[in-house]
């Protein structure tokens, strides 16, 4: 039992002796000329490597990242702008469009109106030349119709006169168409 | 393309540097602490233990091998400068000849110097070897200022150099086309994630510029450090607390120089509550923004990468230390999974860090820079 205690005990001290003596080491370890070296060769470092090395790579990052996002940027608005022109072009091809089908429209319209006219105009012209035809015809038949008449009259004396003539060649013949017409007339 | 061609260039002189340097550590003397606790090898727990313990700390001297039978040891030495009673002094590591226990004192004109524990030692005068006391620390010396470039100095260079190397070609490239080539289309991603992900919601839209190049640097700092960490070139930079607090430090001073008038009222004279309390509050948010918040930015990455290469290390051991029970076969294929499978974790674990460490510097930059809408 004492034993076991003891050596318990020794332990103890034994774990504190070793702490103590490791902070010792710690401590002794610690070398000023080193500390002094590491800040002088740390501070050497970082001008050189700022000089050097992390200002032109940070500049260039910078500006690399900027130009990346400027090209991106660029390429956003192109494509608004394609999208935007297209936009336009459809809006043109519409109205295009839109305006060939009025023209086409109102020529149809007017070919149609044209025939129209020219058919109303025709037919007054046709008409009105078959009036004044009419009026002549009428014309040139009442005319015919005066002339005729003439020409019948004309003819019937003629045709008496020979009758006439010819009847009375003969002192006979006069005397009897005396006598008839005298009966005649006594008749009556 | 010309990013690959300077790296592998890189990787190239590196190598040819290690291999031309190899020579000179053969020549070092064969007097460490393992010939003396009587192994040649690491194959006993205490040994594993000291050998993660020394991993984890900084060291004046890169190498990647050590024989400890034929002495031969693959590495090479790196600068010492200290700053001592006698002023400053430089030389290269090679003179300790590997010494890591006061054995071997350098001499430099008149000023003793010595090397305990990957720590130089100034010998006071009159002492001529290094006196330990129970604890195994030095009597009669003290420590100098070590400015030396050492091993976590040398990782910071190199991850700066690759660092460098990689995003100013990133920049330059980018004069050609907007678009990166090659090895930088890696890291475009990576530097728009830091910006986007990270500096952006936690900062602001208006304000987060100003602290990109803070938060670059110390995200890319840290991960690179924390993957070299996980090479076999044994870096162990993150888990350096003077590394870690010296980044925390910086994250503090930023914030706390470019709080708003907003921030500061909030902070020291809370409106809407108490007049009473506001004192109190005051502390508190100052105790939170000047100790607390660097403090667990500081610890968290210290904790994380040491536990890590702790953790690494020990399950790479088991291969030695479970040899008895399991065999050789059974020991060493559970090591091999057991170590292939964390040291994936460590991979995202190197990441996240740095992601942490980044995101908590902007939150707290964040609430410093943010404008309040007053009620």
């Amino acid at each position: 039992m004492v034993t076991e205690a003891v050596f318990k005990l020794n332990k103890k001290t034994e774990v504190k002796l070793f702490i103590s003596l490791q902070m010792d080491q710690l401590l002794n370890d610690f070398s000023p000329g080193l500390f002094f070296m590491q800040a002088i060769i740390l501070l050497i470092l970082i001008v050189l490597m700022r000089k050097f090395a992390w200002k032109p790579i940070l500049d260039s990052l910078q500006t690399r990242e900027d130009g990346i996002k400027d090209a991106l940027d660029a390429a956003q608005n192109a494509k608004l702008e394609l999208e935007n022109l297209q936009a336009d072009n459809e809006k043109l091809l519409q109205e295009a469009r839109f305006e060939r089908e009025t023209m086409l429209k109102d020529a149809r319209d007017i070919k149609t109106k044209m025939i129209e006219d020219a058919k109303t105009e025709a037919q007054t012209q046709a008409n009105n030349i078959i009036e004044q035809a009419q009026v002549a015809i009428e014309g040139e038949k009442k005319a015919a119709m005066v002339e005729l008449k003439d020409h019948v009259a004309k003819l019937s004396l003629e045709i008496a006169e020979k009758i006439v003539r010819k009847e009375l060649t003969s002192n006979d013949k006069q005397l009897e168409l005396v006598e008839t017409m005298l009966t005649e007339k006594s008749l009556n | 393309m010309m990013l690959v061609k300077q790296t592998t260039k890189f990787i190239a002189i590196l190598v040819l540097l290690m291999t031309s340097v190899s020579s000179f550590a053969n020549s070092g003397e064969h007097d460490n602490q393992h010939q003396e606790e009587g192994g040649n090898k690491v194959d006993t727990p205490d040994e594993i233990k000291a050998y993660i313990a020394h991993h984890l700390q900084d060291s004046h001297d890169f190498h990647l091998y050590t024989n400890n039978e034929t002495g031969a040891n693959i590495g090479f030495p790196l600068p010492v400068i200290v700053w001592t009673s006698g002023g400053l002094k430089v030389f290269m590591s090679s003179e300790f000849h590997h010494d890591d226990n006061g054995q071997v004192i350098v001499n430099k004109d008149g000023v003793l110097l010595t090397k305990i524990h990957s720590k130089i030692y100034e010998l006071e005068s009159g002492a001529e070897a290094v006196v330990f006391d129970d604890h195994h620390h030095a009597e009669n010396a003290h420590k100098v200022l070590d400015f030396s470039i050492t091993k976590s100095v040398f990782g910071m260079l190199l991850t700066g150099i690759l660092m460098l190397l990689g995003f100013v070609a990133l920049a330059k490239g980018y004069k050609k086309s907007a678009i990166p080539t090659g090895f930088s289309r890696v890291l475009e991603p990576l530097v728009i994630y830091v910006r986007d992900e990270i500096a952006r919601p936690n900062i602001g839209e208006k304000k987060y510029r100003k602290f990109m190049s803070f938060l670059l640097t110390v995200f890319f700092f840290i991960w690179i450090l924390n993957l070299l960490g996980l090479t076999p070139l044994g870096f162990n930079v993150t888990g350096q607390i003077a590394v870690t607090a010296c980044l925390a430090i910086f994250t503090v001073v930023i914030y706390m120089f470019s709080g708003t008038k907003d921030f500061w009222a909030h902070t020291l004279w809370m409106p809407g509550v108490p007049v009473v309390l506001r004192p109190i509050l005051a502390v508190i948010e100052l105790i939170g923004f000047v100790v607390i918040k660097p403090f667990s930015l500081l610890i968290r990455l210290f904790a994380n990468i040491t536990a890590g290469h702790f953790v690494v290390m020990s399950l790479i051991a088991l291969m030695i230390t479970m040899k008895q029970a399991f065999g050789p076969v059974t020991s060493t294929g559970m090591s091999l999974i057991l170590s292939l499978f964390i040291m994936v974790i460590e991979i995202l674990v190197a990441f996240l860090q740095a992601f942490i460490f980044t995101m908590l510097s902007s939150l707290f930059i964040g609430m410093a820079v943010e404008e309040h809408d007053h009620h």
